[in-house]
């Protein structure tokens, strides 16, 4: 499960269910090995309901009108069911959620290309040295972004004025979308290098020789022999970079105005302001949550290769 | 020649990534580290070299040494936590249980949402306000009549940052589950067979056959956890803001820049998060690369 060592590779498959041992005393540990599993099913449950209690609260204050907001009735299903705190918090949000589209589906796009040609270098068309930067690079990927944080915004700044000097646009890179996806692009490399590297050394060598000796170069094999077989490691790349661009915060708050600012740091700015009902707070959480939650439903197997892949980037 | 023909595109292909990585990592953790070392302490100065003497001074400032204080108790907290709860559900799922892929989607959801947006349902449940206002899982308490489990939560001046840990917990639980629910996995059936047969009882195949060897899974899980947990930033903004109660080295970093306009300071205390997590994630690094080279 290291990050630097396996490749991503999907959940372990289940192995068949034991009930106790067979044999002369089975009678006996087949009724234990049944308690223990009613033991197990039992607390796996209560988990269960631990779990989704955030999910309810989300959802029951989400629907209730602020007639409702009493603390006596914080726990209850709401009286009467409104819409209402939605349609507040997506006029609220509806900016922040434009900014985070425009941020991560083209970034997770881009980071994707990046990657799958980083790794089929790296996995098949080595050139000497290329073991010692790839660890260099995979070092990227566990640094935390505090450290870069204060020379980048000075990078972003100095970005701007030179493209407002030839260009006389203003505010193109600090404050804006393309310096924030210009960073998650960049400090993206790492995973996704990884994700198709891993990926691209469990393709047959003797595909990728068998082109060479076809005289293919190294683009037309990439282009004829390993890219129509490529399709697992983008589904992996693209929903693990969207994903993290769309909950990213951090880099958001250091590098964006208010015109530019994604879901996160206005639905940040929506519940940090005490003047704000719980329940549009509540429905903006839930607003702002829906894009990765139907990811992660569709294709959450994805999503856990991804994870894997990524062990040590939180 | 032809072997540098070879080679040669490979290497221009890749070039521009190795490039922005040098710059955007290194060059910018140098850039930082630097920035660290001089007395620029307001946005329009140039600053001269005065050493490691923002790294000294920052120990006797209050609100540094109280974040350091709490990222310690949250750290503790937040690992130990997260490495037991997903320990436990992938210990109760191993052998396999009707339901299994929904228990795992469940536990494991949290994961796809933002601390962000998972923050603002934390700071309800752990609003702070006791008995007759209270909401929450006060309020819940109450309701149940365990009144005295009601408290302060991440206000609490000494075990505010325990609270602090549990949102976090319920967020990666999920995800150390899963990682040693592969380990757990990964333990080939005929070990455990060849033990039960030598007369082990099935805790005792749990003791010396199954806990050895997931120890490689539970160092994973703890310097995962551990970095995580030192860098912790996106969850405290959003369940409790800048407040002092709740100052994290991440949280320091962000008013020094921000609200105190004090690049050189803030340079600093990253270059602390920086460290932190490099003694962490270095060794391990090292490690699992000589693993891949022995296997």
């Amino acid at each position: 499960m290291t990050a630097a060592t396996t490749p991503a590779t999907p959940a372990a498959p289940v192995p068949p269910v034991r009930d106790g041992r067979d044999g002369r005393d089975g009678g006996r540990a087949r009724t234990r090995a049944g308690w223990a599993r009613g033991v197990r099913l039992a607390l796996l449950l209560a988990f269960l309901v631990v779990f989704l209690i955030p999910i309810y609260v989300l959802l029951v204050t989400s629907f209730k009108p602020l007639t409702e907001a009493d603390p006596s009735r914080a726990w209850a299903l709401p009286e009467v069911w409104t819409f209402e705190p939605w349609r507040v918090a997506w006029e609220k949000l509806a900016p922040g959620i434009v900014n985070s589209v425009l941020l991560a589906v083209p970034g997770a796009l881009i980071s994707a290309a990046l990657g799958s040609m980083n790794g089929y270098v790296l996995a098949r068309w080595r050139f000497p040295g290329a073991d010692v930067l790839f660890t260099l690079l995979l070092f990227g990927m566990f640094i935390p972004y505090q450290g870069v944080m204060i020379p980048l915004v000075q990078l972003l700044v100095k970005l701007n004025e030179i493209t407002e000097a030839v260009t006389g646009a203003q505010g193109v890179f600090y404050g804006a979308i393309p310096g924030l996806l210009l960073a998650h692009v960049v400090y993206g490399i790492p995973i996704c290098t990884l994700i198709f590297r891993n990926y691209y050394v469990t393709v047959p060598e003797e595909l990728i020789e068998a082109a060479r000796v076809d005289g293919a170069g190294m683009l037309r094999t990439y282009r004829s022999v390993v890219l129509p077989v490529s399709g697992p490691a983008f589904a992996v790349v693209v929903i693990w970079q969207f994903t993290s661009m769309w909950n990213d915060f951090l880099f958001a708050v250091f590098l964006t105005g208010p015109q530019s600012w994604p879901t996160t740091v206005m639905l940040n700015n929506i519940a940090g302001a005490q003047t704000v009902p719980y329940s549009q707070q509540m429905a903006a959480a839930l607003l702002a949550s829906i894009p990765t939650m139907v990811v992660y439903v569709l294709l959450g197997r994805f999503f856990m290769r991804g994870l894997m892949a990524g062990a040590l980037k939180g | 020649m032809t072997r540098v023909r070879r080679w040669l595109p490979g290497l221009l292909l890749v070039m521009p990534s190795l490039v922005a990585v040098g710059v955007f990592v290194y060059g910018m953790l140098g850039w930082n580290f630097r920035l660290a070392m001089t007395d620029r302490h307001d946005e329009v100065s140039e600053g001269s070299f005065v050493g490691l003497d923002n790294f000294f001074s920052l120990w006797s400032q209050k609100p540094w040494v109280i974040s350091v204080h709490h990222a310690i108790v949250f750290t503790a907290v937040f690992v130990l936590g997260a490495l037991a709860l997903g320990w436990l559900l992938a210990f109760l799922m191993e052998k396999g249980i009707r339901g299994e892929g929904t228990f795992r989607a469940v536990y494991l959801f949290p994961m796809a949402v933002s601390f962000v947006a998972t923050g603002v349902v934390w700071r309800w449940l752990m609003n702070s306000a006791r008995d007759e206002r209270a909401v929450g899982l006060n309020r819940l308490f109450d309701g149940l009549g365990l009144d005295a489990l009601q408290w302060g939560w991440f206000r609490d001046q000494d075990w505010g940052m325990a609270a602090m840990a549990i949102p976090a917990i319920w967020q990666i639980s999920g995800y150390v589950m899963a990682l040693f629910l592969a380990g757990f996995r990964g333990v080939p059936e005929e070990l455990r067979e060849a033990a039960r047969v030598d007369g082990c009882a099935e805790w005792q195949v749990y003791r010396h056959v199954v806990l050895p060897l997931l120890r490689p899974v539970t160092l994973s899980a703890l310097i995962i956890l551990g970095h995580i947990s030192l860098k912790v930033f996106d969850l405290i903004v959003a369940v409790s803001g800048k407040q002092i109660v709740t100052y994290v080295p991440a949280i320091s970093m962000w008013v020094a820049v921000f609200d105190s306009h004090d690049p050189a300071k803030g340079a600093a205390i990253a270059s602390y998060i920086v460290l932190a997590v490099s003694i962490f994630v270095v060794p391990y690094l090292v490690w699992s690369l000589r693993r891949e080279k022995r296997s």
